[in-house]
């Protein structure tokens, strides 16, 4: 008897929603678009793509449905499929592990656009509908690290700097969290190490800059952050920065008094004290352009790349923290990036060291300059290494590709773990 | 001398209550908890749809178009397959919280075969191959706890517990160690997907993982129903579940017991990650398990481990999870911890709502006063929340008896 109500109730309940199966949304020939989320607007990195999506759609007077907290397997699948069951035109999905499924779902669903953040497999997979997007945020991070650079050297004249703060060689030690082991991060906290090194050696003639890298595993865990960049302040860094999504890391250095350059948007709220400045990648710009392409029935670019020109790739302001002439310098640099007088990965501005288990597809000359790099740009199975990257002198980050494939582990940046 | 302070109420235990009025009762705590989280969801939202609409959402989500309704039959069939497989080890009154760990296996089991046997053998061959290792993988995953509980009489709440973790950060070694380069990412083999094909392939999309999921549900519900009830095994396992000595004294050899137990249920769960490699992903991630091992357990108490009475949980539980992220999408919320909050509202008022059924409350006042039983009359009482506890009890010896007898 008890199961049979059990039953029954089961039953009643698909009786209940079979009637509302009859009101189903019809297209009007408005634009509707999906955005697909990996979590909600509690991450700052998802947070960063909701926040462009609702400015872009209200800029261009189209409606939007927004899904938070899809995860990366055949969940996105669904979210997709039920997109397009709700009469969406385009559908963006912002994480990288989306992928082969957003692929899956635009091989199902010809007549709708799938946009898909930070992957790399549009330009070679060969679906029409389906686009990659990125933008150069390696020239952002590379502005940030001339803020942190300043920083340290206004630390290092009042100073303010401790004696931990120097490794043996008398090299200023900084920290940065990562989240996992791969050409994203490598190229993220690369440039941001080049730009605050430019700086330290521009204004300090007698020290140099090193970097210790502790990796999470994790977009998002608020606990490792925490626990990662206070494990990189006790080895004595003197400033941090982190490619992570949570505010772990910026909370411990504002516990910890520590400056902090952030990522993905301002954290000078939470942490006042510490907070210098922030890159992050704009998308409105991007997605006025989908939504734009779609409304005029155009093709979206197979693979997309901002830059610093069309304002996808920006800084927050600048926090209480930042030294004084910050924000002169950055303008300065901005400019030449922009102009293409100056390149982030310059070959003649780093060295490498080629050994039995790094850097394999690099080719150096005898003072350690990189003069040769094959990337791995054509994802397949076996990550062949199959393009040039280094042209006369010049890392060319995302030329061939807009996700970025800066790989090389330079001298300089001791990475403490690996996480992929 | 008349007056005696009486308490303000005292609580006695209801004789059995009709089946229609315990789940009316039941209907209408969810109905208030539901009428409540609209009242503030449609005040609160960024752009709310109302108080109705609240309630159209809420139903949408599950059945709004048949595709919803195709995911809420699968989610229902995996996470009824998973209570399933806890419910026998918990009617032995072996604690197994070890279920997310031995979906993860028969997960990374099912996933090496894709990675290693791909393409290089028959689809057919290769989901029969997927299928028996996933199942060994999810066995041997709940034998070690169980080998452990046997002869060693080792706490295997805590056994279960780690081996989830182990499982998790195996399944992050072997996607690192097969995809070095993508952020934890495994990319989808969808090529060798087990899924119904129809001659429409809009159906194929809707029903095609939908069907192989829902047909292992019905059968292993089935089986399990069988097995508890009519089976030698399933007497064995209420047995020990009721009494280790009394089962040693019936000559049950316990060990046995325990150890046959958790490899049926370890290998349902190996079951349910072949399902979710094979049929519904063919890739995995280190949460594939959708946390399916804790909400079975909600599944399995809320069901009375009555595997009939799951099918209903599992479908109510999904069509909770669903509705409400669909009001979140609708109303406009991005975080949450919102639907979260409202799950949890009707949760508390549907276990709350059980003291109701099982107990009635007596005013001192008015009406309730000719309900009182005689006994209860005489000598004053000190303060009501002891005195009721002991009322109780006296109220319970005699429906304790009936209900044994």
């Amino acid at each position: 008897m008890k199961k049979l109500l059990a039953m029954g109730l089961a039953a009643t309940l698909a009786v209940a929603g079979a009637a509302v199966l009859g009101g189903c949304t019809e297209d009007d020939g408005s634009i509707t678009v999906g955005l697909i989320a990996l979590h909600d607007s509690n991450s700052t990195y998802d947070k960063n793509f909701i926040d462009a999506m609702e400015e872009a759609c209200e800029n261009k007077g189209v409606s939007l449905i927004l899904r938070t907290g899809v995860d990366e397997d055949n969940d996105c699948y669904d979210a997709a499929a039920d997109l397009v069951d709700q009469g969406c035109d385009v559908i963006f999905a912002d994480s990288f592990g989306h992928e082969t499924f957003m692929i899956q779902a635009a091989r199902e669903f010809p007549e709708v656009e799938f946009c898909h953040a930070t992957g790399t497999m549009a330009h070679t997979e060969n679906v029409a509908n389906f686009h990659n997007a990125f933008s150069s945020i390696y020239e952002g991070r590379y502005l940030a690290g001339v803020a942190a650079g300043m920083k340290l050297v206004e630390m290092y004249n009042g100073d303010q700097l401790e004696e931990n703060n120097f490794d043996e060689n008398g090299n200023i030690k900084i920290g940065y969290v990562g989240a996992y082991t791969y050409a994203e991060v490598i190229s993220g906290y690369t440039s941001f190490y080049l730009g605050a090194k430019s700086i330290i050696e521009e204004e300090l003639e007698e020290v140099g800059l090193v970097m210790d890298v502790q990796f999470t595993g994790s977009w998002y865990d608020l606990v490792a952050e925490g626990e990662a960049a206070n494990a990189l302040i006790n080895r004595g860094a003197a400033l941090i920065s982190q490619h992570a999504d949570s505010m772990g890391a910026p909370s411990a250095c504002e516990a910890a008094g520590v400056p902090n350059v952030s990522y993905n948007g301002s954290t000078a709220a939470a942490c006042p004290n510490t907070f210098i400045v922030s890159s992050r990648i704009n998308w409105v710009p991007y997605f006025e352009y989908m939504i734009d392409c779609v409304v005029a029935g155009e093709d979206i670019a197979t693979d997309w790349l901002g830059t610093l020109e069309d304002e996808s790739v920006v800084l927050t302001e600048l926090g209480a923290a930042a030294a004084e002439g910050t924000q002169e310098k950055i303008d300065e640099v901005r400019a030449q990036l922009m102009s293409g007088e100056l390149h982030v990965f310059d070959c003649s501005t780093f060295t490498v060291t080629k050994t039995e288990n790094k850097n394999a597809n690099a080719t150096v000359d005898e003072n350690g300059v990189l003069t040769s790099y094959m990337a791995d740009v054509d994802t397949d199975a076996n990550y062949a290494a199959d393009t040039e990257a280094v042209v006369n002198g010049v890392f060319m980050e995302s030329e061939e590709r807009s996700a970025p494939y800066f790989d090389v582990q330079i001298d300089g940046i001791t990475l403490l773990n690996a996480a992929f | 001398m008349e007056r005696i302070k009486e308490p303000l109420l005292h609580i006695t235990r209801r004789d059995g209550m009709p089946l229609w009025k315990s789940m009316l009762i039941r209907a209408g705590a969810v109905l208030i908890a539901l009428v409540i989280s609209s009242i503030f969801i449609s005040a609160a939202a960024p752009n709310s749809q109302g108080f109705f609409g609240f309630f159209g959402s809420f139903f949408s989500g599950s059945f709004g178009t048949m595709r919803r309704l195709s995911q809420l039959l699968r989610e229902t069939s995996m996470l009824l397959l998973v209570a399933l497989a806890l419910v026998i080890a918990f009617k032995m009154k072996f604690w197994n919280l070890g279920g997310n760990g031995q979906i993860l296996m028969g997960c990374l089991a099912s996933a090496m075969c894709l990675v290693y046997l791909g393409g290089r053998i028959p689809n057919g061959v290769l989901w029969l191959i997927m299928f028996v290792v996933s199942i060994l993988a999810g066995a041997i995953w709940a034998l070690l706890p169980a080998l452990f509980k046997a002869f060693f009489n080792t706490n295997e709440s805590l056994f279960t517990l780690m081996m989830n973790y182990i499982a998790m950060y195996l399944v992050a070694f072997f996607i690192t160690h097969w995809y070095p380069q993508g952020s934890g990412a495994m990319p989808s083999m969808s090529e060798y997907a087990l899924i119904v094909k129809f001659s429409d392939p809009s159906n194929t999309s809707i029903w095609g993982k939908t069907i192989p999921v829902v047909l292992a549900a019905v059968l292993v519900t089935i089986f399990i129903y069988c097995y508890l009830r009519y089976h030698k095994h399933g007497f064995e396992i209420s047995i020990v579940g009721e009494s280790v000595n009394t089962a040693r004294y019936a000559g049950i050899n316990v060990k046995k017991v325990i150890i046959r137990t958790l490899i049926l249920s370890g290998a349902l769960c190996g079951l349910v990650g072949f399902l979710l490699v094979a049929t519904v992903n063919q890739m995995i991630t280190t949460t594939m398990d959708g946390n399916m091992g804790f909400t079975g357990i909600i599944v399995a108490w809320m069901g009375k481990f009555d595997p009939l009475v799951m099918i209903g949980v599992s479908l109510f539980v999904n069509f909770l999870t669903r509705g409400m992220s669909q009001v979140c999408i609708d109303f406009g919320f991005t975080s949450e911890a919102l639907s979260d909050t409202v799950v949890g509202l009707i949760y508390f008022f549907l276990i709350g709502c059980e003291f109701f059924i099982s107990y009635k409350l007596h005013f001192s006042k008015g009406r309730a006063k000719k309900d009182r039983p005689d006994f209860m009359d005489p000598a004053p009482k000190p303060p009501e929340i002891t005195d009721t506890t002991a009322q109780t009890q006296q109220e319970n010896t005699p429906d304790a008896a009936e209900e044994t007898a």
